[in-house]
């Protein structure tokens, strides 16, 4: 428990000492929020949607939350290029220690961010339906980001360059995020989008964030969070196996 | 355990990558208290010989032995009984020395309040005490290269490895380095293995020495055994009779070189 503990103080060290991280990431999803929530906003209500600043807020959180904990694995690439990784290889430690203790703590950096983009969307005028309703965004961001950012080890243990980590965000990571449901509702989409998000563990993330946020939900709550604990479990053991096989 | 019992023991071991044989059939060992140098021109195997003694490597055949554990078969009893210093930097430059330690610290299951102690004594020993909470990023190659020997120390460990551990340092900071070396070694009675390419200085400080080319063991003996054996008047006179005079590629070693090999393949 002290090594996973360790490590996960390592990555909330590491966050809260790079100032500059915390801005780009939350800079982002301050331009998506801003750009595509009035963009779009009129178009939107005049659908006879309602608000979509309100429908906009919860995926961008999911996104902030699923691009942060990405960025985990570069950190797992740098540990490897600036040597630190060897240092825990050699350690009378479990590999898979190692890699939660880690993930867990990218994972924390990852939801810290995405309740930043709550706060600042607050300060443009969301509201949630319901106070409370922080607690269950916590917790549906968290096993989000435990999830991706398990995944993300994985991929940072057998990547070698940051070319390669920008390639997977570029086919993998992106397409998660467009083809969910974040910037738009499942409800009238054509069939195939429909059938892609469905598959796609992305769109239970958000559609659960809407759910506790603004009371909408496409697939319900309760099957939002089994697909959501089921992805935590594969990615988790997906993060384990590659995090094992890493060459030093 | 035992004086007569060597700390470090190789039977046979063999390393292959793919079809490029890396260490052939090496077989030799390091008694307590120890200070043994290996040698070899780059790519001769001395690299990968340290990666299977520190578990980063398995061997394709033959046994390692480290303070009576099997190196492969009780890999975390055979890990807490060594520390290391590698070729390259290893700390964590966005942590502070002693944030660095600390981590080791738990790493290697010491106790908050066996770890305070003894991190200030090997922060003193290296003379990073008062430096203890700047961020590493910001000291230079020798200053991590101390810390790093501090960190290899932290756990009292059997066994030392060093890895060209005075790489591209100044000779004050190499002399401060074998001081700390020797002392801790006379002190804790610790093994010391080190690779290096200054052959003075494994003369001045390795009790013995092997000399490793092309992955098999040429010579082993103290300095003034191999240049007798060689009719040499030193060492380095020894140590080029016996491995020859052209140059070796450079960085390149066998186990990176396989796997840029492997890349290239997969890319084709």
């Amino acid at each position: 428990m002290r090594v996973m503990y360790i490590l996960w103080l390592r990555q909330v060290k590491r966050f809260f000492r790079a100032k500059s991280r915390m801005i780009g990431a939350v800079g982002q999803p301050l331009l998506f929020l801003l750009a595509l929530g009035y963009g779009l906003g009129s178009v939107y209500q005049r659908a006879g949607q309602g608000n979509y600043l309100e429908f906009l807020v919860p995926g961008i959180m999911a996104q902030t939350v699923l691009f942060s904990a990405m960025f985990y694995g570069a950190m797992i690439m740098f540990d490897k290029q600036f040597g630190f990784l060897k240092e825990t290889l050699v350690a009378p430690v479990s590999r898979t220690k190692i890699m939660l203790g880690g993930a867990l703590g990218g994972a924390t950096t990852a939801v810290i961010q995405g309740m930043l983009v709550f706060v600042i969307s607050l300060l443009i005028g969301f509201r949630p339906d319901h106070w409370l309703s922080v607690i269950p965004t916590v917790v549906i961001l968290s096993l989000l980001a435990v999830a991706i950012a398990c995944f993300s080890s994985g991929i940072g243990s057998f990547v070698e360059d940051m070319q390669g980590f920008q390639a997977i965000n570029q086919f993998l990571v992106f397409p998660l995020y467009f083809l969910s449901g974040a910037l738009y509702p499942l409800d009238h989409v054509p069939d195939w989008l429909r059938v892609v998000a469905e598959f796609n563990p992305m769109s239970y993330a958000v559609d659960a964030m809407r759910g506790a946020l603004i009371g909408q939900t496409h697939f319900g709550l309760a099957k939002d969070f089994v697909v959501l604990i089921a992805t935590v479990l594969v990615l988790m053991a997906f993060g384990a196996y590659r995090f094992r096989h890493i060459e030093a | 355990m035992n004086k007569a019992a060597p700390v470090i023991s190789l039977e046979h071991v063999t390393k292959q990558f793919g079809e490029l044989t890396a260490v052939n059939d090496v077989s030799f060992e390091v008694g307590k208290g120890e200070l043994f140098a290996l040698l070899g021109p780059n790519g001769a195997g001395k690299s990968t010989t340290i990666k299977m003694l520190t578990t980063l490597l398995r061997p394709t055949s033959g046994a390692l032995t480290l303070a009576g554990h099997n190196v492969t078969k009780s890999q975390d009893k055979a890990r807490k009984s060594f520390g290391i210093v590698f070729q390259d930097p290893s700390v964590d430059g966005e942590l502070t020395a002693y944030e660095n330690m600390e981590l080791h610290a738990v790493f290697y299951g010491l106790s908050r309040k066996a770890a305070r102690p003894r991190i200030e004594e090997l922060l003193t020993l290296v003379e990073l005490w008062n430096r203890r909470d700047t961020p590493v990023k910001n000291f230079s190659g020798g200053m991590k290269r101390r810390l790093e020997i501090a960190r290899g120390l932290l756990h009292h460990p059997h066994v030392l490895f060093l890895d060209e551990p005075t790489l591209g340092l100044d000779t004050q900071t190499r002399n401060l380095l074998w001081q700390y070396v020797q002392k801790m070694s006379d002190d804790e009675g610790m093994t010391v293995f080190f690779t290096t390419h200054y052959l003075e200085e494994a003369e001045a400080n390795a009790d013995r020495i092997g000399i490793i080319d092309h992955g098999s063991l040429v010579a082993l003996g103290t300095a003034k055994e191999l240049s007798k054996q060689t009719k040499t008047e030193n060492l380095e006179e020894a140590y080029l009779e016996l491995t020859g005079r052209t140059v070796r590629d450079e960085e390149v070693n066998g186990h990176e070189s396989w796997r840029a090999m492997q890349r290239s393949r997969r890319m084709r």
